[in-house]
């Protein structure tokens, strides 16, 4: 395997009224081609700011980012949009969260798919409206030909969020970012489009960022996780590795908030107290210091740094939970 | 998945009682959307029942039917003995605060003009004889038992707060003037992981303190799971299969709950999750499939499924399945 996509040091800071707000601080990580890797987090953690910074669509002159992005073998920090446009759609892609608002109300989806087609591979008009039936066939939209004169109005959300995904799939990206893909569907159709990505991840031997809050959705579908929390990453580790050794006190404080179908009913579930702390103020400490049960002295006055264990798992934490069972 | 029915109701003393409601809503063109059609439920006193499903499957629709808002388009309502859908005007007007409702969206649903201690004064302005002190005594109470603290949040408005905080005031809102009756629709689903245990821990509490008798709607079955005492799987407006939790979800007896479980993602990455089960999307509610409803994505269904719809029938141990071919 060979690393696709690097990040070093990456930072996004937004000017707001309240000052200036830490959205992703200095984030590093590598993702290797035909990996799958999720990141987990609740709202408000820079999850989502992260993978847009990654992909260069943020804009504006309220938005200071710093750190290197390098995208199979090109630096794309300080690249303007302009350049930027030559990696969208052929190298990374992205789908994302709402599929009731993210495809345009007046234009026909065949016309959608075949946008990128036309512009990004030069096909004729004929040659997109055939792709494009076989990018529907692929994602499975039953009666493609006809889907292609329809308006998304007249789709369901799970349809229209298989539009999503052909048009993120339209120029075979290397990397698809998924933000929040199934977030807004049922379990059904959720369960339907998380194999269907899963199928043709493994078809078209793509990477893919895995973006969500869901920690049943990582579990089954993801390679690596990293779990971010207040703008920083606070785990990382192979996916297995980390269900089965949480080493920081937030991931396993968020895994066991979550109410499972094993839970016995009239369970309290644990809850993490508190708050995510402001993002506008610095925190000498940890940042999860405030929340944590297991705090000391220490959390408090000192940051600490992203540690690894040697095994590829990195843990942001002074004082770690204990390996449970040795692999 | 008829549905149709009534071997699941269970006699007198019930709290609530719904017969037969159907909830139509009239498109353009003669065209109807039945949203519910012939559910029957009855609630008894102290008891979550939870109805499942998926969107479009009615179950808004039924919570809302139950509220009177609107009225159903046919059927009747019983709380606490009096035929509610009988009643009109003033008569309505005045057993409402006997049942509250708790909505999806916290923020929206508390008006972003008027400071915490307005909002949950509200409804004791307009039904309780308490005077002001009496008032503020008592909202300070609700603000306390919603984990707040009334002299912190009580000039604060609406704005001002998180998703999770305002959920808390739109409980203490409900709770105001101590209904029998609290349907709570997708009351967590808006809310962060971490956030919603702390929510549903809360109307566990305030369940256990003011007996409250409570239909809880959401689409998460490990929520459900957690909170109710009875489940209600509902498909294309009708009931599939009621049943306890613990049951239900160990062993479904309708194919439709059996898929709706198996695709609940196990955060477990060494649980390899079932290939989905059922395929595709449920049918338009405007024409629903002849005989049971469920039947045209079911792996069980034979010709008798679409010539007959399934009638509800106990399975032993308080459960009831509407299913021609029930899972073993």
């Amino acid at each position: 395997m060979s690393t696709l996509l690097s990040l070093r040091n990456l930072s996004i800071q937004f000017d707001t009224v309240r000052g200036r707000l830490n959205a992703v601080k200095e984030i590093s990580l590598d993702i290797e081609s035909g990996e799958s890797v999720g990141i987990v987090g609740e709202s408000g953690s820079g999850k989502s700011v992260l993978s847009r910074a990654t992909m260069g669509i943020l804009h504006g002159g309220n938005v200071h980012k710093s750190g290197d992005v390098t995208f199979d073998g090109n630096l794309l920090s300080g690249l303007s949009a302009q350049e930027l446009r030559e990696f969208w759609g052929t190298g990374m892609a992205m789908i994302f969260q709402d599929p009731m608002t993210s495809l345009n109300p007046v234009r026909k989806i065949g016309t959608q798919i075949g946008e990128a087609l036309r512009i990004r591979l030069g096909m004729s008009k004929d040659d997109a409206n055939k792709k494009s039936a076989e990018l529907l066939r692929l994602v499975r939209v039953p009666d493609p030909d006809a889907t292609l004169n329809k308006y998304p109005f007249q789709l369901s959300g799970g349809m229209r969020q298989r539009v999503m995904i052909a048009i993120a799939l339209a120029c075979d990206p290397k990397l698809l970012f998924a933000d929040e893909p199934t977030t807004a569907l049922d379990v059904t159709v959720q369960a339907q489009i998380l194999e269907l990505l899963d199928d043709l991840r493994k078809s078209l031997n793509m990477s893919m960022v895995l973006v969500t809050h869901d920690l049943g959705v990582v579990a089954g579908h993801t390679d690596r996780v990293i779990v971010m929390y207040a703008g920083e990453v606070v785990e990382s580790a192979k996916t297995t590795d980390l269900f089965a050794n949480m080493r920081m006190p937030y991931t396993e404080a968020l895994f066991k908030s979550i109410p499972t179908l094993d839970t016995p009913t009239g369970t309290r579930l644990p809850t993490i107290e508190g708050r995510v702390p402001d993002p506008t103020q610095e925190n000498p400490g940890c940042s999860f210091a405030s929340r944590c049960s297991y705090v000391q002295e220490k959390c408090r006055t000192e940051h600490p740094p992203l540690t690894s264990d040697g095994n590829d798992h990195h843990y942001r934490c002074w004082f770690p939970i204990q390996v449970r069972s040795t692999l | 998945m008829a549905g149709t029915g009534n071997a699941h109701l269970r006699g007198e003393g019930m709290v609530l009682r719904a017969n037969d409601i159907n909830v139509e809503f009239k498109l353009g063109d003669k065209k109807v959307v039945k949203a519910v059609s012939g559910v029957s439920i009855d609630i008894a006193k102290g008891e979550t029942l939870a109805v499942v499903g998926e969107s479009g499957c009615g179950k808004s629709s039924l919570g809302k039917a139950l509220l009177q808002l609107p009225k159903p388009t046919s059927g009747s309502v019983i709380l606490n003995d009096v035929d509610i859908t009988a009643l009109h005007g003033e008569k309505l007007r005045a057993v409402r605060p006997q049942m509250q409702m708790i909505f999806q969206d916290p923020i929206s649903s508390l008006d972003p003009r008027m400071t915490v201690r307005r909002i949950i004064e509200q409804p004791l302005k307009v039904w309780s004889d308490l005077d002001e002190q009496g008032r503020a005594k008592r909202v300070d109470e609700l603000l306390e038992s919603v984990g707040l603290d009334p002299a912190v949040v009580g000039s604060r408005r609406p704005y001002e707060f998180s998703g999770g905080q305002c959920q808390r005031i739109s409980i203490a809102r409900a709770l105001a003037l101590n209904p029998s009756m609290l349907i709570c629709d997708e009351p967590v689903s808006a809310l962060d992981v971490s956030v919603q245990a702390q929510i549903l821990n809360l109307l566990q509490d305030m369940k256990d303190k003011f007996e409250l008798t409570m239909m809880f709607i959401s689409h998460d079955l490990g929520v459900v799971k957690t909170v109710s005492d009875r489940v209600m799987v509902m498909y294309l407006g009708k009931i599939c299969e009621i049943a306890n939790p613990d049951t239900l979800y160990k062993t479904p007896r309708h194919h439709y709950t059996h898929a709706l479980v198996g695709s609940v993602p196990v955060a477990d990455p060494t649980k390899k999750s079932l290939r989905s089960v059922i395929q595709g999307e449920p049918p338009s509610p405007m024409n629903p499939p002849s005989g049971c409803r469920f039947r045209t994505r079911c792996p069980a269904a034979t010709d008798l499924c679409a010539a007959e719809e399934p009638q509800l029938r106990e399975m032993g141990g308080g459960n009831y399945v509407a299913c021609h071919h029930p899972r073993a």
